[in-house]
């Protein structure tokens, strides 16, 4: 075991994982959080605490964490390389080790000219992939970036993400196998609701043997308007949204519920694709639908199994 | 080179309003090439100074001088005699050029014309693209020739982020993804392989995260 975690016994032991995500508040109010643990208890192995998402300043990732911790829910703390240096960073993976965070999910993050402060300094001191590598290195060796020890390692479940749409698609297996080769246990995968080119990377995937080195959830998110689905069609970079799944939303009596079938219908799909390990629900302040698609697809975390 | 862009007018102006005898200084080397500061410019913005000085009823005088490259002082003792009496030096130099004449002339306060952009290259005419941010540790033979560092929104060492699209970076339709170029490069060189390996966390001591960097030739005697 590489931390003991919720998630990691779930893909070990063969189960089909179930993730979700909790974005911590634009404020100081820890009930926000407690609340959205209420919701997702029960519905998902761990939760995602997003890390400054989409470059809005919100209440840090560690501390949501530990707040999830709390509330007898397990979270995924996302570290993004854009705000701290590998000095920062390993201060913080240090310090939610002590607390009790057992998964890590590491991105470089979206850039700073997308959130509210644009007129902020990019950090980017590490991208994604030679962060994975630092943090399997601080859990395995165990020392620093810089090669001093680790008196004590922090035991980490390690995750990335995946973007089967973004260009150029031949690479796309290629990088998600080079943060295999770095050293993560699982990855997440952008939303998907072109099936077909999932399938395509999945194959590509299975060729170069990442399937079998590391758990791959598919990420998938109900949509709750047609509005929506035009809006991540047209401008959301590396969305690819095929144009029935707009007019389903847009020809729909009542959108939220054809979202939720429409997600539901994906996580049918993705979990008949070969290699999938379990899927990741993004459903972004609509929390509550979580469940509801969690009993539509008949869906139960992998852990209620265990 | 070094690629400038002149300050809006109303900034000259905060500068210039409030001194009588300006001298402004052109510079011939990088400015001059990207059009910006050279001496053509530099008589330009001192007209335009003097214009805006008689409309406003503000009296002194205001004068050009352009040197051949403001980043040495040889060049700059050529025009000690202009400077003289003079209460502004605004240069029409990258920012280094300003910053030398503060050096040369310590009596007299500067003020810098430019906002200094990039080090980049002429893309076409009037059109210039940043290719270096002189990170003292370069590593584009195993890029292709391209930069990731210089042009890559995220500075990304190891591949295209997730919102590279259709040769695009995700930040704006108007910037190259340089990750889809270095990709396309690599392959028509028959070099994909090199793109699988992990590129390790940078060192950026080399660049100015290190401190002010100085360089001194070794072995060179004067």
């Amino acid at each position: 075991m590489r931390s003991g975690s919720t998630l990691e016994k779930v893909l070990k032991a063969g189960a089909f994982a179930v993730t979700a995500e909790l974005g911590p508040p634009k404020g100081a109010d820890a009930q926000v959080i407690i609340d959205k643990a209420n919701i997702l208890k029960g519905h998902a192995d761990a939760v995602n605490i997003t890390d400054n998402q989409t470059a809005i300043a919100r209440m840090c990732s560690m501390a949501a964490a530990r707040l999830v911790i709390d509330q007898g829910l397990e979270p995924i703390m996302q570290m993004t390389c854009r705000d701290r240096n590998r000095l920062a960073i390993q201060a913080d993976i240090l310090g939610a080790a002590a607390l009790g965070v057992k998964n890590l999910l590491c991105l470089t993050g979206d850039h700073q000219s997308f959130g509210n402060h644009p007129q902020s300094k990019g950090v980017f001191d590490l991208d994604s992939i030679t962060l994975i590598n630092m943090v399997k290195d601080m859990r395995d060796v165990p020392a620093f970036q810089c090669g001093e020890e680790i008196t004590m390692a922090p035991e980490l479940f390690i995750g990335a993400a995946a973007n089967p749409y973004a260009d150029p698609f031949p690479f796309r297996a290629i990088r998600l196998a080079k943060k295999v080769d770095a050293g993560i246990d699982f990855v997440q995968t952008q939303i998907i609701y072109n099936v077909e080119k999932f399938e395509e990377f999945m194959a590509q995937c299975r060729e170069l043997g990442v399937s079998e080195r590391c758990h791959i959830l598919a990420g998938v998110a109900p949509l709750k308007s047609a509005g929506m689905a035009r809006y991540m069609k047209k401008r959301v970079a590396g969305m690819d949204v095929p144009d029935q799944v707009v007019e389903r939303l847009s020809s729909a009596t009542d959108a939220q519920d054809e979202g939720i079938d429409v997600c539901v219908e994906v996580i049918e799909r993705v979990r008949e694709v070969e290699g999938v390990a379990g899927v990741h629900i993004m459903a972004v302040e609509w929390e509550e639908s979580i469940p509801e698609i969690m009993k539509r697809a008949g869906l139960k975390p992998g852990s209620a199994s265990l | 080179m070094i690629v400038t862009k002149p300050k809006p007018f109303r900034k000259i102006k905060q500068f210039t309003d409030p001194h009588e005898n300006i001298l402004v200084v052109g510079c011939n080397t990088c400015t001059a090439v990207c059009l910006a500061g050279g001496e053509k410019e530099a008589e330009q913005l001192a007209a335009r100074i003097r214009l805006h000085r008689r409309r406003q009823g503000l009296g002194g005088s205001v004068e050009t001088v352009t040197v051949l490259r403001q980043c040495e002082h040889e060049f700059n003792e050529e025009i000690a005699e202009m400077v003289e009496g003079r209460d502004l030096l605004l240069s029409t130099a990258c920012s280094i050029g300003p910053q030398a004449l503060a050096e040369r002339y310590t009596g007299v306060r500067v003020a810098p014309a430019m906002n200094t952009n990039m080090l980049g290259m002429v893309k076409e005419h009037h059109v210039w693209s940043e290719y270096c941010v002189a990170c003292g540790d370069c590593g584009i033979y195993k890029t292709g020739g391209i930069c990731p560092i210089a042009r890559c929104a995220k500075q990304l060492f190891n591949g295209p982020c997730g919102g590279s699209q259709g040769g695009r970076c995700e930040i704006s339709p108007d910037v190259d993804c340089v990750w889809q170029q270095i990709h396309d490069k690599m392959v028509s060189l028959g070099l994909e392989d090199d793109l699988k390996k992990i590129m390790g966390p940078k060192n950026w001591s080399w660049s100015n995260h290190g401190g002010p960097r100085t360089l001194k030739k070794e072995g060179f005697q004067p």
